[in-house]
């Protein structure tokens, strides 16, 4: 057996054509293989964690949008026109789901992979560099916020909660709110310790998703704390979702989306340097 | 081992591998490689050999490029890591200290992800991935859990990992640390035949057994220094005589016991269970000691060995 290769295709020649590119040292053009590697996990891994992802929300939709709806009966929006409440609360859990399962992906399954599987370390002990990391888990996190998207649309639409054909347009934002949270997530969760810290993640969560605007209008708050709740993230994936479902598309939607654009692109960078920090320092 | 000498003087330009100069590590104001200067020739199985934090790891980290260097110089294959790390990686197989396989993560799954991360086609990789079971002896493994391995077949199948990219060189942490005798064994004799192809080797141990079996060329390293460099034969013959002869007298008694063996052979080591006495010839050591009225409770003639040269070098036993 031949155990030094000098082929063409050998992993040398693939390394040294991306000598002299931009960022060659952070980024070797693979992120597919880092995203291939979950692949094969997930492929004997439990399938019912994986479909919890998706059941939530319908959970929450049924309880809240349902359930406590029909105390509320309906509500109006900015111009006066009627909604119903499920329809209101749709787009929100939507928005939510889509960060809450970028937020798990990219803390505890990477803090996981980072601390115990040392899968990182195996990663970039080889010709790739952490960009390819980086963007390979959060491709991954994106495939999986794309296909609870789906399904949630899938059984959303069926109801009449979906008001406009721009609705269509909730998936395409529900990944892209996914791909804002899991830059960040995984660059913060690479400062993590231990699990207790964890906790910390959790307990930032669970008030942003029940103050931002979730299952009411904004209006109710002071001006001041309006300003404050409207800076986050999740108020901003909710307010961009809601529009579309609900069909009010206007210039507002713009800024949703470019609050998002800014997230991952300082969320890239962030976790690109940390993992190089991390890794190769 | 003067046929290895032999050869690298021989040859007016051995190909370098590796070279470093002043290479220098430090954590804030912590010295953790200190200055050091080496060069590793190709298809050699280069030792690092030391103590528990004596640098080692570090030097290994700088080499396959996941740490980067305070101050020196470094080359692999004519390249730096600072500027061409991925590339520099792409020459190397990485065998880490711990165990660092994918657990979630068949025993082929794991050379074909790996494999990947090179950019490797999966098509290639297939018949790779056969030979390189083959090697690492767990053909009937290829579909087990990597979890499920034994620790020798765990450590065999990081080799075999390694070996995906058909590094030119291979570098080994502690290989066979927890290992039993046997999987030991088996390991030796892959890495033997890794040399046979000319797969230069670079291997840390703490085991000297191991680096009189396995390195050509070591240093001997302490405190993040180079105390010493050369082939076992060479560091032995250097820094020790050709017998050593242990006696003990019982724990309490060794250190009075020393004063008076004092003349016998040409130097003394006082451990705390036994005292060494180094000497070209051990019988007639122990005769002169028993002559002189003295009665070890057990001695013993040995031939000097690379743990002796260790005791001498970093003065101290290996306690790990």
């Amino acid at each position: 057996m031949s155990l030094i290769n000098t082929g063409v295709d050998s992993a040398i020649a693939i390394a040294e054509r991306r000598r002299g590119k931009l960022g060659a040292a952070l980024f070797a053009g693979r992120p597919e293989s880092v995203f291939l590697r979950n692949v094969y996990a997930l492929k004997s891994s439990n399938w019912l964690v994986v479909l919890s992802g998706f059941v939530e929300p319908v959970f929450y939709l049924l309880a809240f949008g349902y359930g406590l709806g029909k105390l509320i009966g309906g509500i109006t929006d900015a111009s006066g026109n009627p909604i119903p409440y499920a329809a209101y609360i749709a787009p929100a859990l939507l928005a939510t789901s889509a960060m809450n399962g970028a937020i798990y992906d990219s803390t505890w399954n990477v803090f996981f992979k980072m601390h115990f599987g040392k899968i990182y370390q195996a990663m970039l002990s080889t010709s790739l560099g952490p960009l390819d990391v980086a963007m390979g888990e959060i491709g991954w996190a994106l495939a999986r916020g794309f296909i609870y998207a789906v399904g949630f649309m899938a059984v959303v639409t069926p109801m009449g909660l979906i008001r406009s054909w721009w609705g269509l347009m909730a998936i395409p934002a529900a990944v892209l709110i996914a791909f804002g949270f899991a830059s960040v997530g995984m660059g913060i969760t690479s400062y993590l310790k231990n699990f207790h810290q964890m906790d910390w993640v959790n307990f930032f969560m669970l008030p942003m998703f029940l103050f931002s605007g979730t299952f009411y209008s904004l209006s109710v708050y002071p001006d001041w704390l309006r300003t404050i709740i409207e800076a986050l993230p999740l108020y901003q994936a909710i307010a961009m979702i809601r529009g579309f479902t609900l069909g009010y598309v206007d210039g507002a939607l713009v800024g949703h989306i470019l609050y998002f654009v800014v997230m991952i692109v300082l969320g890239l960078l962030f976790t690109t340097k940390r993992l190089r920090a991390l890794f190769l320092s | 081992m003067p046929k290895t000498k032999a050869k690298v003087t021989d040859d007016s330009s051995p190909e370098l591998m590796i070279v470093a100069k002043g290479l220098t590590k430090t954590y804030g104001d912590f010295v953790a490689v200190d200055g050091i200067n080496f060069e590793v020739k190709k298809g050699e199985a280069f030792g690092l050999l030391g103590p528990n934090g004596a640098g080692k790891s570090t030097t290994m980290k700088m080499i396959a490029s996941t740490s980067q260097r305070s101050g020196g110089e470094l080359t692999i294959l004519g390249k730096d890591p600072n500027q061409h790390g991925p590339e520099i990686r792409a020459h190397l197989g990485v065998v880490p200290q711990q165990d660092n396989l994918d657990r979630e993560l068949k025993v082929w799954e794991n050379l074909m992800t790996y494999g990947r991360f090179f950019g490797l086609k999966s098509a290639w990789l297939k018949t790779k991935i056969d030979e390189l079971l083959e090697f690492a002896q767990l053909e009937d493994k290829r579909n087990v859990k990597t979890e499920e391995l034994s620790g020798g077949m765990k450590r065999r199948l990081t080799i075999a990992r390694g070996l995906v990219n058909e590094p030119e060189i291979l570098m080994l942490d502690e290989p066979t640390t927890g290992l039993d005798p046997q999987a030991r064994h088996i390991l030796w004799d892959r890495l033997f035949r890794l040399k046979e192809v000319g797969v230069t080797l670079v291997i840390t141990t703490h085991y000297m057994d191991e680096a009189e079996q396995l390195c050509d060329r070591l240093v001997v390293m302490d405190k993040g220094k180079i105390m010493a460099e050369g082939s076992p034969a060479e560091l032995i013959k250097t820094y020790s005589s050709k017998e050593v002869l242990e006696v003990r007298f019982g724990s309490d008694n060794n250190k009075t016991m020393a004063k008076q063996l004092k003349g016998i052979g040409d130097r003394l080591e006082i451990l705390p269970d036994r005292i060494l006495v180094y000497t070209e010839d051990g019988e007639a050591a122990l005769k002169k000691i028993l002559a002189a009225g003295m009665h070890p409770i057990t001695s013993l003639v040995r031939r000097s060995s690379l743990e002796d040269v260790f005791l001498r070098l970093t003065g101290r036993t290996l306690v790990d």
